[in-house]
């Protein structure tokens, strides 16, 4: 078995030893992306030089009697939404092209004090919205399945890199199923954490009230390792759950005995594809003839999650985004007055899928049309988080595909209505605020990678992995 | 323009092409003609689909704006490091004397 296709655990476990060096698994690591990187695009920028030197730390640590931490040498990608200091971080926008960010994201902070080794910063959706990196500034990534599929989005990027073995680890965001998606779509497990688990200190933001951090990995014990890392209670958040961080592993592998499994008929039907929606069957079964008590559940008002969803995230960007005017950082196209030098910048620095969801989150918000718009949708996800509430009085968890299809051809969704239609499973989740991950499941009649989504209540993410490891088990 | 009530007669344009332009205007957005067209279709599309939850009555349904209850959280009002000042100046497109330098805010420059 080559570095590359071991996972996370046990790269830690030896570098932890020192039966191996975090400078040769990097090394191979480095190796995998020099051969493939060109024709995948997983990464917006590779930093080899600075891996290095975190990896020879490691090394040094190990060599010195001290433990590194619990990612010891495990090389990890990181989504470019995420601020690294003093290493480029651009969102795969134009309009931050050449900011050095003045601090680290949190998670970077955690991943660095648990001994990984940061490889690069990966391509996604400019600013998070899409579901396919086609709205990179800097171009598409593709899918390591076959090059001529979309590997999802927006943190396609890092789905790529996990997939191709670039890293066995990457963090992504999940605004409306920014992690999961492209997890299903490249083969891989992505887990959006309950909202507040994990610091978003760093992460820019796209939709505050419903973006995640989370991970990605090729197996369920590797996600809740990294989880367990970049999780618990941060004082630089103010909407950080203060908690420790959970102890996820420790009943990763107690199985599914006795746990009742929901799977909502409403996200199970019309629009998802035939071979998909038959490997949601078979997971289910699995689980069954695994000891769960698999039963049929409904979330009715999930179906109105897309339609809240694309009012409430564009009208929450629309402010969020209103902070890059040419002033404080990132690109500045010169004009005579302020005003025109605002609107020249955020017309040249925005591509248009970022300028429509601004317009569409003005609009949302503006007089006249804030109640019919903006308010309803705020009613609609209160009802969603109702029927989420009922269904989980009978259940532990809920059960879904992840996406209605596997991965489709770049440029099969050029309207943009038909791309947010993709998103119609994962959203529900990121209006509740609870947690859900997609594990691969087989694939689908093209051959390529189905995902299968677990939910769970709020907080609920060791029941849910738990579940999501023994689903893995009976692949 | 539409009806502000929100319930706009099925088969109009939720959003006028007029519309458009006066929201590009408020974010800080130049559109071209076509862009125009353009984005007005594809805006319409979207807005149209939000209409599916028309029929849902939310008259006495709570808004939710978050998806826990947050309080203020606040922290003792004591001195702490922060980000340093020349680093973040440094990002600036332009900066002089540890401030933000910005062409003329009214009126056109000399």
């Amino acid at each position: 078995m080559t570095a590359t296709t071991t996972t996370a655990s046990a790269i830690a476990a030896a570098v932890r030893s020192g039966s191996r060096s975090a400078r040769e698994v990097l090394e191979e690591h480095l190796a995998a992306i020099e051969a493939r990187e060109p024709e995948l695009h997983a990464f917006n920028l590779v930093t080899g030089d600075a891996a290095r030197a975190s990896a020879d730390r490691v090394d040094a640590a190990v060599a010195a009697g001290e433990d590194p931490g619990p990612l010891a040498g495990v090389p990890v990608a990181l989504k470019d939404n995420l601020c690294t200091r003093g290493v480029a971080t651009t969102c795969s926008s134009r309009i931050l092209e050449g900011w050095l960010p003045p601090y680290d994201a949190t998670v970077v902070q955690r991943l660095a004090g648990a001994g990984a080794v940061i490889v690069g910063k990966t391509n996604l959706d400019e600013f998070a919205m899409g579901s396919s990196t086609e709205n990179s500034a800097f171009g598409p990534s593709r899918n390591p399945h076959d090059t001529s599929r979309v590997p999802g989005g927006s943190s396609g990027g890092s789905a790529v890199a996990v997939a191709a073995g670039f890293a066995p680890l990457a963090l992504g965001s999940d605004t409306g199923g920014s992690i999961r998606q492209p997890a299903a779509l490249c083969g891989v497990v992505g887990v959006k954490p309950t909202y507040g688990a994990v610091s978003r200190y760093g992460l820019i933001a796209f939709a505050s009230s419903l973006d995640q951090i989370g991970p990605f990995a090729n197996t369920v014990e590797d996600a809740a390792l990294l989880l367990e890392v970049i999780a618990g209670h941060d004082p630089m958040d103010s909407t950080s759950i203060p908690r420790p961080a959970p102890d996820l592993r420790a009943g990763l592998h107690r199985g599914v005995e006795g746990l009742r499994v929901g799977v909502v008929r409403e996200l199970t039907g019309d629009g998802i594809a035939p071979d998909v929606a038959a490997r949601v069957t078979a997971a289910a079964d699995a689980l069954s003839a695994a000891g769960a008590k698999v039963t049929e559940a409904s979330v009715p008002a999930a179906i109105y999650g897309l339609s809240a969803y694309y009012l409430i995230a564009p009208a929450e960007a629309s402010s969020n985004l209103a902070r890059y005017d040419g002033v404080r950082y990132g690109m500045r196209v010169d004009a005579p007055n302020t005003p025109d030098m605002n609107l020249a910048t955020r017309t040249a620095g925005f591509g248009d899928e970022v300028k429509r969801r601004i317009m569409l989150g003005t609009y949302a918000l503006s007089a006249g049309y804030y109640d019919a718009y903006y308010g309803k949708a705020q009613k609609v996800r209160t009802l969603i988080i109702r029927d989420f509430a009922a269904a989980y009085a009978d259940v532990d968890v809920l059960l879904s595909p992840t996406s209605p299809t596997t991965a489709f051809a770049f440029g099969a969704k050029s309207d943009p209505l038909t791309m947010y239609l993709n998103d119609v499973c994962t959203i529900p989740s990121n209006l509740s605020g609870d947690p859900a991950v997609s594990v691969p499941y087989g694939v689908g009649d093209d051959g390529l990678p189905v995902g299968v989504q677990i939910m769970a209540p709020a907080l609920g993410e060791d029941t849910m992995l738990r579940v999501a490891a023994a689903l893995e088990a009976t692949r | 323009m539409s009806d502000p009530s929100g319930t706009t007669p099925p088969g109009t344009a939720p959003i006028t092409r007029d519309e458009v332009a006066h929201v590009a205007n408020l974010a800080r957005l130049q559109l071209t003609d076509t862009e125009l067209d353009q984005f007005t279709g594809q805006l319409a599309a979207v807005l149209d689909h939000a209409r599916d939850v028309e029929g849902l009555d939310v008259a006495d349904v709570p808004p939710t704006a978050h998806p826990f209850e947050l309080v203020n959280v606040t922290r003792p009002d004591e001195v702490r490091p922060s980000v340093d000042r020349d680093e973040v100046m440094a990002q600036a497109p332009v900066a002089e004397d540890g401030q933000f330098r910005v062409p003329p805010v009214l009126g056109e420059a000399p």
